[in-house]
């Protein structure tokens, strides 16, 4: 993959007449002025992710005159991506993020470099990359990416400015500012897979990463300018509902692998392994697990059989469609297997067919015989027999 | 002593939706035992199997992790809080903490 060279000069440099009228907010302000809007445009960040966080970064690192703007993203803007990501409008789903992305933020500031990177951030492209700018910015949504995020920010000695967030609460802080903490030294080890993923657990309010992505987009411009109390040493923690800010302290481990006294870690690794998923894409969860797809189980039920459908959603989920099933979300299930007749013919479904394997595989260790799992689940039902049924 | 402990969002719905709970505690290793007393299915996601707060959650009294002071041992004063943070991944899309059932 080839890495754009930055044609943003460094040294001296100085702003247009337009340049000047765009930005005359910041330089009427003491603590930006012309010398702080110079360090502005000398700046290059890269943004990992042009998603629900990427987007308003984007948007205010454009706006404030970043220099140079890198975003790596290898996704497509999907229907369901408009309610957050709002770089993007209807027009461009279907379209690659990084290019719909580059449009906007180019309309929006033509006076900005803007290269984009149409790919997945890995161990072996991680350092090339990062090593052509000033600031990362994480705006991922995955642990290994979270870490080799982090990894190769301390390896370059670059800051990384990081916010996550679930549903409605949200995180940010400064990882690697020099004398500060790491991503490691706040959480050594990431959770462990092979566990349920909690598909409905997920979801989230479309403005909470625009509030965290903003928030980031302010940290960054701070580091730029060397104003202020950038978020180093401190996790910020935002509840949307209750609408509280909180402050916790985050201190350098000195034993931390990756930035420690003792440094275990000189070179990036394989994360999907570290974050233990290696194989788990190889590994379909239904293996041994018995299936019925759609149009069989259509079949059996358009015939009259006598099937038990079981749905181990949750319940909100079953007010958006269902399959009129008996409803034991997955988390219950241990509790409530009483309720369930293994003499009869159960078919098990959820969203996607991932946790009503689980369920199936339970029920089959708890002796339940005459078990299947619904392929694909209420997904694919939509897809292969009854397109009435609303995709979420 | 009397302690407040937020439950984070990824947690509560182990926690009868509860966003925060009182209870009497000496330690902070106390009042997380109360917890998972009160709410059985918590434990195993506070817990490993052989007893120790799971690596991917951090426990803070007030503004500090326990870590630096004196992990569970740390002693309570009165109107202390203690918080859980989870880790979490959520940004580009909204893949979030994974669980354990």
């Amino acid at each position: 993959m080839a890495i754009p060279t930055a044609t943003v000069k460094k040294g001296p440099v100085s702003l247009n007449k337009e340049e000047v009228l765009r930005y005359s907010r910041h330089l009427i302000m003491p603590e930006v002025g012309m010398e702080g809007q110079l360090k502005l445009k000398q700046a290059q960040v890269l943004l990992i992710g042009a998603g629900g966080l990427g987007a308003p970064l984007g948007l205010y690192l454009a706006a404030a005159g970043v220099g140079r703007l890198g975003v790596v993203d290898f996704d497509v803007v999907d229907f369901s991506n408009l309610q957050r990501q709002i770089t993007f409008s209807t027009d461009d789903v279907g379209r690659k993020k990084s290019e719909a992305a580059r449009e906007r933020l180019s309309r929006m500031n033509p006076q900005i470099q803007i290269d984009t990177f149409e790919t997945r951030l890995t161990s072996e492209n991680a350092l090339e990359l990062f090593k052509g700018f000033d600031i990362i910015v994480d705006g991922t949504d995955n642990f290994p990416t979270r870490y080799l995020v982090n990894d190769a920010c301390v390896l370059l000695g670059k800051p990384n400015v990081y916010g996550s967030i679930f549903r409605f609460e949200g995180q940010a802080t400064v990882f690697g500012y020099p004398g500060g903490p790491c991503y490691r030294c706040l959480y050594p080890e990431p959770p462990p897979p092979g566990l349920v993923p909690s598909c409905a657990e997920g979801g989230v309010l479309g403005v909470l990463p625009g509030i965290v992505g903003a928030i980031q987009a302010m940290e960054t411009i701070k580091l730029i300018l060397g104003a202020g109390d950038p978020l180093v040493g401190r996790l910020l923690l935002f509840d949307a509902l209750g609408m509280r800010f909180r402050e916790l302290k985050l201190h350098k481990n000195p034993a931390c692998p990756i930035c420690g006294e003792h440094r275990t870690i000189t070179k990036l690794i394989d994360y999907e392994e570290f974050c233990g998923i290696r194989g788990e894409e190889t590994v379909p969860v239904t293996t041994g697990i018995p299936e019925i797809t759609p149009r069989e189980l259509k079949a059996r039920l358009d015939r009259g059989d006598n099937l038990f459908i079981l749905d181990v959603r949750e319940p909100h989920e079953f007010q958006i469609c269902n399959l009129k099933g008996h409803l034991i979300p997955l988390g219950d299930l241990p509790r409530r297997v009483s309720e369930l007749d293994s003499s009869r013919e159960i078919v098990a479904h959820c969203r996607s067919g991932k946790r009503s394997a689980d369920a199936v595989d339970f029920l089959q260790k708890a002796g339940f015989r005459k078990i299947w799992n619904l392929k694909g689940g209420i997904l694919a039902w939509s897809d292969e027999v009854d397109p009435s049924v609303p995709k979420y | 002593m009397p302690v407040r402990v937020i439950v984070p969002t990824p947690l509560r719905r182990f926690a009868d939706q509860r966003s925060s709970i009182e209870c009497e505690a000496v330690t902070v290793g106390d009042a997380l035992r109360q917890l998972t007393t009160s709410y059985g299915e918590l434990k195993k996601h506070l817990y490993t199997d052989d007893g120790r707060i799971r690596s991917f959650v951090n426990v803070y009294l007030n503004d500090e992790d326990i870590r630096f002071l004196k992990q569970e041992q740390t002693q309570i004063k009165d109107g202390d809080t203690i918080t859980i943070v989870p880790s979490i991944a959520g940004g580009a899309e909204d893949a979030g903490l994974r669980f354990i059932v």
